[in-house]
């Protein structure tokens, strides 16, 4: 039999279908890759008992012929969704022993549509940060290298251990969270497809909280079209999350019609920043042409108010945060170090429990929100915010979707950008402006750099169209013809 | 009536504000399915929500949005279609979440007024300034351990409404006159039980002083006072409190401060450097509450009649005194029980059994309205044998003792104990033709001008037929029978 893995998820469940071969053997196939990408440490938790019960249950399920969209395939979860029963860290030691029970609302469609579970996968803590250096579990590994060169790199974030996992074919597909660009910029880093849908369209509930007027779940996996077919059984409104929008989760798959004739694609001048890359800016103009050829129109526009984005999200995300993490006490659940006093136990609780990069956002959110501060920061941040969703909506009332690159450059190497957070935060400058405007982007691998690393573009779509999203990024992946695969230097 | 402290130095004038935080009357909590029922067992209604569990979101209870929107019409103040969440964040141990989510900038409810009734029968303004919706926190108890604190989460995110006034009242009692009146608007409305004992109400009470026509003085504010009593109690001690260091040279410091009961006394909990920085931010959890004017008037439609119109009404219609009414209409309880005692029937005469002896043995013997063994259509059949002349008013008070302590019906004890009263003239005549004869020398006395005397025959013709003579019959007989 061929290496199962390889398979993309519509592969599988065409296979599956037909019996070529089981969903036991094909988790098996996967926990066996699981267990052999131990360097790699995408996973915090891994559970192939409970993936081959699940599979077990699956097969059970298709013989009766009550097969969902997602019968028999093996999926890793982002640590950060809450999973009944299975430890859940947001990568953070102030979570230690935090089992939950209940299960997020994503992750219990994902099951009622028949995936299995392979394990929890590796974040920034909280996911907090860009690069999957932030885990209290250790870094995660790209398993891109190089051409020529041993060193590691990351694989990006705050999403690294679903980007590495799907990326080293030890899972199909992996739920990954997005808040400034956590699902687009791992995905590009590990030559994956990220689609971030638009905020609302997947339920948080269950969603360990990083900045909630930003969070938004989506699939993560190696072509559009699993990307497509796993957001279908994860979107859909939830009474439980009131910002959760109340829509029809349409068929995205059949939105892979291949033909974007007539479609005006945008490309905002704006994010032509100073020190873009050549190989990037030359990967773009490729995008661009591919489009043309496909029968796109393209278009110029104008997102002026570009530049602000970075600064305002990290004013209004770090707020959100310094809230959201307020109830990690020690008090209910997870770490606690005991003090002299209950001021001393919460001192010494979150000083123990929370990692730098954690306790800088904290602390830049304290600030932002506190007396005095707040009008000059956290209030001017969400007039920026309203003005950089009213430059998307003004340039879609003449474009479909806009092209852009994902991430500045390709997959770096651990502790290169680990003194200014600063450049860091660079990382994000083309997925937040979508993210603080609340629409849906994909990010697609096109390319690889001259070092051999993969690179993606963007594609960002009308609020509640990520059918379009998907249609422009399945003709982008046609035409770039991505195949390439790291080396599995991991099985050693 | 305004409270003066004189000072060495003149007169001073009390300013009072109240932040009232009401439970309200719903099944579940404001933004969880746990129920909100008082009394339950420590941390048996606590759902993952008011655990404030990672991942967890809050939903709108809807039912706690009406009855916001019930209560602020009931305080003739503007409803907002508009209003917004916000976090008020701090720590504490009983604060899952770490914040608390509550209304800062955009409340639900925006100005009202309400009239207050004082003593002497007449009302003032008060003015509202805005009513808001807000969780409650959970308890710490600290007597159940030497060294450790525990904590239940059943009151964590109970439904609260805070009613702020306006800096309007001048006196203890026009405080507690309005803590009174808010706590009967409310119940006439069913949005709070107003319960204070078990903390469905509680005050943070504002205090200030300054001398008549200056400006308002620096406030403290004294938290979660939990009995009309202390705060009284409260208000007078801080006043004096201020005018003694406003008198001897000093400021007062705006701060927090907490009232000791046992002691009398209040004591500085936190200055206003000391204060907490809230951080008050828009919830991102939640959209702004938005509603339309036919939510509005679905509502208004179901309100009841409250207490001031009440009291107008049984004023105008009913024509009560202004005293009568106002002690009438205070509890819903009391106005329907009034209500149906008067159905058809003298509502003066009913409002004074009501107010007289009903409330009278209520209170001789510590009971509620709810446990009193004379019902509403009982006391109705009394004031009935009164006015068809069966009894006289001086036995039905005999009967109406003897109602309340058997809870038996009013005509049952008058026929067994043969209390009817005589109407039948020629058993009055020979009662009365005995008296004259066994007392002639006052019948001599009366006849050479000593009227008064007449009270003394009318006592003696009662006596002889136990109070059972019908007054009117025997005055009509007697009288003739002396002068002639």
């Amino acid at each position: 039999m061929s290496d199962l893995t390889k398979l993309t998820i519509a592969a599988a469940r065409d296979g599956l279908a037909k019996g070529d071969f089981s969903s036991r053997e094909l988790t098996a196939a996967h926990i066996t890759a699981m267990a052999a990408s131990k360097p790699l440490n995408a996973y915090i938790t891994e559970t192939p008992e409970q993936a081959v019960d699940a599979a077990t249950a699956s097969d059970a399920r298709r013989a009766k012929g009550e097969a969902g969209k997602l019968e028999g395939i093996p999926l890793a979860i982002k640590d950060l969704f809450c999973t009944k029963g299975v430890l859940t860290t947001a990568a953070s030691h102030i979570l230690d022993g935090f089992t939950p029970h209940y299960e997020s609302t994503v992750t219990a469609k994902l099951w009622d549509a028949g995936a299995v579970m392979l394990g929890k996968v590796n974040l920034d803590e909280f996911a907090m940060g860009s690069s999957n250096e932030t885990s209290f579990y250790g870094n995660v590994v790209n398993p891109w290298r190089r051409d020529g060169d041993d060193s590691a790199l990351v694989p990006g974030g705050s999403s690294g251990g679903s980007a590495s996992a799907v990326a080293s074919f030890s899972a199909m597909g992996a739920t990954g969270t997005d808040t400034g660009g956590s699902i687009r910029q791992p995905a590009a880093f590990t030559g994956i497809v990220g689609m971030k849908p638009t905020y609302g369209r997947c339920s948080r509930w269950g969603v360990v909280a990083f900045a909630s007027s930003l969070d938004q779940p989506g699939p993560m996996a190696r072509t559009v079209r699993d990307t497509a077919i796993m957001l279908e059984s994860m979107a859909g409104f939830d009474a439980k999350d009131s910002t959760s929008v109340n829509m029809p989760v349409p068929n995205f798959e059949g939105a892979l019609t291949g033909d974007i004739k007539g479609l005006r694609i945008g490309i905002p001048k704006e994010y032509r920043i100073d020190g873009l890359s050549d190989e990037i800016d030359a990967l773009w103009q490729q995008g661009i042409d591919w489009l043309k050829e496909a029968g796109a129109e393209i278009v110029e526009i104008s997102l002026p108010h570009t530049k602000y984005a970075l600064p305002a999200y990290y004013i209004i995300a770090p707020a959100e945060a310094s809230s959201n993490l307020a109830r990690y006490d020690g008090v209910r659940f997870g770490l606690r170090v005991e003090g002299k006093d209950l001021n001393d136990m919460y001192a010494s609780t979150r000083a123990e429990g929370f990692g730098a990069e954690v306790k800088r956002r904290l602390l830049i959110g304290t600030y932002a929100l506190s007396a005095g501060y707040y009008d000059a920061y956290y209030l001017k941040a969400q007039k920026v915010r309203a003005r950089i969703a009213e430059d998307f909506k003004q340039a879609y009332l003449n474009v479909d979707a806009i092209l852009t690159p994902t991430a500045p450059s390709a997959a770096f190497g651990f502790g290169e950008k680990g003194d200014d957070p600063l450049e860091m935060y660079l990382n994000d400058v083309f997925t937040v402006p979508a993210s603080l405007a609340g629409l849906p982007g994909i990010s697609v691998p096109a390319g690889l750099s001259k070092e051999g690393l993969p690179l993606g573009l963007q594609l960002l779509g009308k609020p509640f169209d990520e059918e379009t999203v998907f249609r422009v990024g399945g003709v982008l992946e046609e035409a770039a013809g991505f195949t390439a695969t790291p080396t599995d230097w991991w099985r050693g | 009536m305004g409270m003066i402290i004189q000072g060495a130095t003149g007169d001073w004038e009390v300013v009072i504000g109240l932040e009232i935080h009401a439970q309200v009357t719903s099944k579940s909590k404001l933004f969880s399915g746990a129920s909100a029922a008082y009394g339950a067992e420590p941390n048996s209604q606590v759902s993952f929500v008011d655990a404030a569990m990672p991942g967890m979101l809050p939903v709108i209870n809807e039912m706690a949005v009406e009855q916001a929107v019930r209560t602020g019409l009931g305080l003739n103040a503007k409803i907002n279609k508009f209003s917004v969440f916000d976090r008020k964040n701090y720590f504490y141990a009983d604060l899952p979440q770490g914040y608390q989510i509550s209304q800062f900038l955009q409340p639900i409810v925006g100005e009202g007024k309400i009239l207050i009734d004082l003593k002497d029968g007449e009302t003032r303004e008060i003015g509202i300034t805005r009513l808001h919706l807000e969780q409650d926190a959970g308890k710490s108890l600290h007597d159940q351990h030497p060294s450790q604190t525990f904590v239940d989460l059943n009151r964590s995110g109970v439904p609260l409404m805070e009613i702020v006034s306006e800096p309007d009242m001048r006196s203890p009692e026009e405080a507690a006159a309005y803590v009174k009146k808010i706590r009967s608007i409310v119940r006439y409305l069913g949005t709070c039980d107003g319960n204070m004992e078990e903390g469905s109400m509680r005050a943070d009470v504002n205090v200030s002083v300054r001398k008549p026509g200056d400006e308002f003085g620096t406030r403290c504010e004294m938290k979660n006072i939990n009995s009309v009593r202390f705060m009284q109690q409260a208000i007078i001690y801080e006043a004096n409190r201020q005018v003694d260091i406003l008198e001897a040279g000093g400021t007062v410091d705006q701060e927090t401060r907490l009232y000791d009961p046992d002691k009398g006394e209040t004591r500085s909990m936190r200055s206003k450097e000391e204060a907490h920085d809230y951080r008050y931010f828009p919830d991102p959890d939640l959209l702004p509450l938005e509603f339309d004017d036919a939510f509005i008037k679905r509502i208004s439609e179901t309100l009841p009649e409250l207490p001031d119109d009440k009291k107008a009404r049984f004023i105008d219609e009913l024509g009560l005194s202004a005293y009568d009414a106002g002690v009438l209409v205070a509890e819903k309880e009391v106005a329907d029980y009034f209500e149906a005692v008067a159905k058809g029937r003298d509502a003066k005469l009913a409002a004074n059994w009501v107010i007289g002896e009903l409330f009278g043995n209520l209170n001789r013997t510590g009971k509620g309205l709810s446990e009193s063994p004379v019902k509403a259509n009982a006391l109705g059949e009394l004031i009935d044998l009164i006015k068809d002349g069966t009894i006289s008013n001086r036995i039905a008070k005999e009967v109406f003792e003897e109602m309340f302590d058997t809870g038996k019906a009013a005509a049952d004890i008058v026929e067994e104990k043969g209390l009817k009263q005589v109407s039948d003239t020629g058993a009055i005549e020979a009662a009365i033709d005995e008296v004259i004869a066994a007392n002639p020398d006052k019948v001599a006395e009366y006849r050479s001008g000593k009227d008064k005397l007449f009270g003394f025959f009318m006592g003696q013709v009662m006596k002889a037929t136990q109070g059972k003579a019908n007054p009117g019959v025997v005055t009509k007989i007697l009288k003739p029978k002396l002068d002639s």
